[in-house]
């Protein structure tokens, strides 16, 4: 077991918010305590695999502009930044979490990841499931429920146990109970002015990658649920009736909160819906708790989510215009990193069909660094003030 | 003697600040022009020095005026009631030179911009990205590698033959553009490659807009009849432009400050 002795904290540490600054510290404390710690990367994973086994399931979506330079020394530079952010923090070991994983999963996505793969297992043991392009073939599904599988056995062999079919239920029905928290949150956005700010929405997701108590999360975001509930009955929204509603969809936003996510809001305008992979994209898809063969369930529940690896993708179209209805917005904003492929390819069909709903619709496309601030807010402003 | 309001908008452009001032009745008085130079602090205070001035004379001085920033320097004009950004200030100051409805396209020193509108307002715009490719800031570059005045290259343009320049980036097309000098191609077919270059990129700008006749040039490539011209048959519909489109944005805004309480 690696001691915690030689751990330097990244020097971004003092900038995180407080939430991850505590996480870092916890999972120190976490692993002397003999805490099994698996770190995962795409909503695709299995997440209740994990937690059968005991073990906390902990994201490691590089977020940070700082590591890139590092990584650009193996990866070429024209790559998306969650994937050099991701593999830097492995390769200049500044990020805790990777370090103290007895095992990183990670899923056979985009090319970028699936390639950077290989090269992240050379630092740490990484156990690649294998994703298919589509579900929409019963060979797909099956696939992907024979992957699942071989997780399970991995993770098994890995701590010497047992994963029970008990388990497995359990934790699915935990990771229902977080969803439906988390689903009861984004409802709070549904009102006019809405409960909350985007960036806190946001933030508030993306901090939950980082918790290794699931049972103690839930609570927290329950609990987080009814304060903000309470405060907007009484008519405390920090919001303006007047900011327009923002629907941002495309890829993850965990690194662009505030680029992206602080622009709009400084703007005139809200986000009410994050539709990306931390967002409603993924967390409105369960487990069925009860079927005969939970594995397997917890299987088809993952293959349901519909990111942009897929093909076709159709369901994405059809569940965004959805959103778009239900929270009453405004405005689209496809939030596109530099590099990722399949959603800026797919961003031409989205952009059809979010304007052919009568839902102006624009997409950005950026990275974690800095240099394109001023003509991303540019774009952001005009944008709102179109609406 | 006319009295009331009057509108003024600053345009502070990466390369020049636009002045344009409207009275009550919304109609153009005066417009301004002068570099922007290092500092859009230093061209904000250049830019009211010449507001004052105007204010000499009895006809403006009766006017009580309102002040909208736009342009990449808006947030540097501390005298300014409102910042609005330039893609608005744009529309709005393209619709009162051209009409309601059509595709704006503003070829500007750091941004390309494509306009949609529609019954006076922006409903659809597109900027370039980063880089510097299609826009003012690149004939710019390109005219000063080949030696030659921004009259001069569409000049010299007319006269040439095509020839490909394929780099997107500004950096890598001067080099392309060395290269091509070193080979002994000809001047005018050097210029008549990179206003083509300019033209395809604009153009392809417009195809990702979903851009539509009736098309309106603005910003500071509307006195380039060459540029206008190939804009025109490259999009297969003719360009219009007028020398007042320098100031599009600028009017937009003063139009905007009218409308300030």
């Amino acid at each position: 077991m690696p001691t915690t002795a030689a751990i330097e904290l990244p020097r971004t540490f003092e900038e995180f918010n407080e939430q991850r600054r505590q996480s870092f510290l916890k999972v120190k404390d976490f692993k002397q305590a003999g805490g099994r710690l698996v770190g995962y990367l795409c909503s695709y994973t299995p997440l209740e695999v994990i937690d059968a086994a005991g073990a906390s399931g902990v994201g490691l979506c590089g977020t940070s502009d700082e590591v890139i330079s590092a990584a650009e020394e193996v990866l070429p530079a024209n790559l998306c930044p969650l994937i050099k952010s991701t593999y830097g923090f492995a390769y200049s070991q500044k990020c805790p979490f990777t370090h103290f994983s007895d095992l990183i999963v990670g899923e056979t996505t985009c090319d970028g990841k699936k390639k950077m793969y290989e090269l992240l297992n050379e630092l740490k043991p990484t156990y690649v499931l294998h994703l298919p392009q589509g579900r929409s073939r019963e060979h797909e599904r099956e696939g992907w429920y024979q992957e699942v599988v071989g997780l399970k056995r991995a993770l098994e062999q890995l701590y010497g146990i047992q994963i029970t079919d008990d388990a497995l239920r359990e934790a699915a029905r935990l990771r229902n109970r977080l969803r439906r928290a988390i689903l009861a949150l984004y409802d709070l956005q549904r009102s006019v002015p809405p409960a909350m700010s985007g960036v806190e929405l946001m933030s508030t997701m993306f901090a939950g990658t980082f918790n290794f108590d699931v049972r103690a999360y839930v609570e927290s975001l329950e609990r987080l649920c009814e304060q903000r509930r309470a405060e907007a009955q009484a008519g405390g929204s920090p919001i303006s009736a007047g900011a327009k509603r923002i629907l941002i969809t495309g890829c993850p936003v965990g690194g662009v909160i505030n680029k992206v996510g602080a622009t709009i809001e400084r703007n005139g305008g809200v986000v009410v819906c994050e539709d990306d992979c931390s967002g409603e994209r993924t967390n409105r898809f369960m487990v069925d708790e009860d079927a005969p063969d939970i594995l397997r369930a917890i299987a088809e529940r993952y293959l349901k989510i519909n990111c942009s690896v897929m093909t076709p993708n159709d369901d994405r179209f059809a569940a965004t215009l959805e959103m778009a209805g239900k929270y009453q917005v405004d405005g689209v904003i496809e939030c596109v990193l530099t590099a990722c492929h399949t959603f800026n390819v797919e961003s031409a069909r989205m952009e059809r069909a979010v304007e052919g709903a009568g839902i102006p619709y624009m997409k950005v496309e950026t990275d974690y660094s800095a240099g394109d601030m001023g003509q991303l807010e540019t774009r952001i402003a005009a944008f709102i003030e179109t609406l | 003697m006319p009295s009331g309001r009057l509108g003024i908008g600053v345009d502070i452009g990466s390369t020049a600040t636009k002045v344009a001032m409207v009275d009550a009745a919304g109609e153009l008085v005066r417009t301004e022009l002068m570099p922007t130079g290092f500092s859009s602090v230093d061209a904000a205070e250049r830019a009211r020095a010449a507001m004052e001035a105007c204010k000499g004379e009895r006809y403006l001085s009766t006017l009580d005026p309102r002040v909208v920033a736009t342009g990449y320097g808006r947030v540097a004009v501390p005298y300014a009631d409102k910042v609005v950004t330039e893609i608005t200030c744009h529309g709005r100051g393209a619709a009162r030179l051209f009409g309601p409805g059509g595709t704006v396209i503003d070829v500007g020193g750091q941004d390309t911009k494509v306009i949609r509108l529609r019954g006076g307002r922006v409903f659809k715009f597109v900027m370039n990205d980063k880089c510097a490719a299609g826009t003012g800031r690149f004939l710019e570059v390109m005219a000063d590698r080949l030696g030659v005045s921004h009259d001069e290259l569409a000049a010299l343009a007319r006269a040439g033959e095509p020839t490909q320049i394929s780099s997107m980036c500004t950096v890598f097309a001067e080099s392309e553009v060395i290269s091509l000098v070193g080979r002994g191609e000809p001047r005018e077919n050097i210029a008549r490659g990179v206003i083509e270059s300019v033209v395809g990129r604009v153009a392809a700008l417009v195809g990702s807009a979903g851009g539509m006749a009736p098309y309106y040039l603005t910003g500071g490539l509307c006195d380039n009849e060459y540029v206008v011209e190939r804009l025109g048959e490259k999009l297969g519909a003719p360009v219009t432009t007028c020398p007042e489109a320098r100031y599009a944005g600028a009017l937009g805004a003063a139009l905007m400050a009218l409308e300030l309480g």
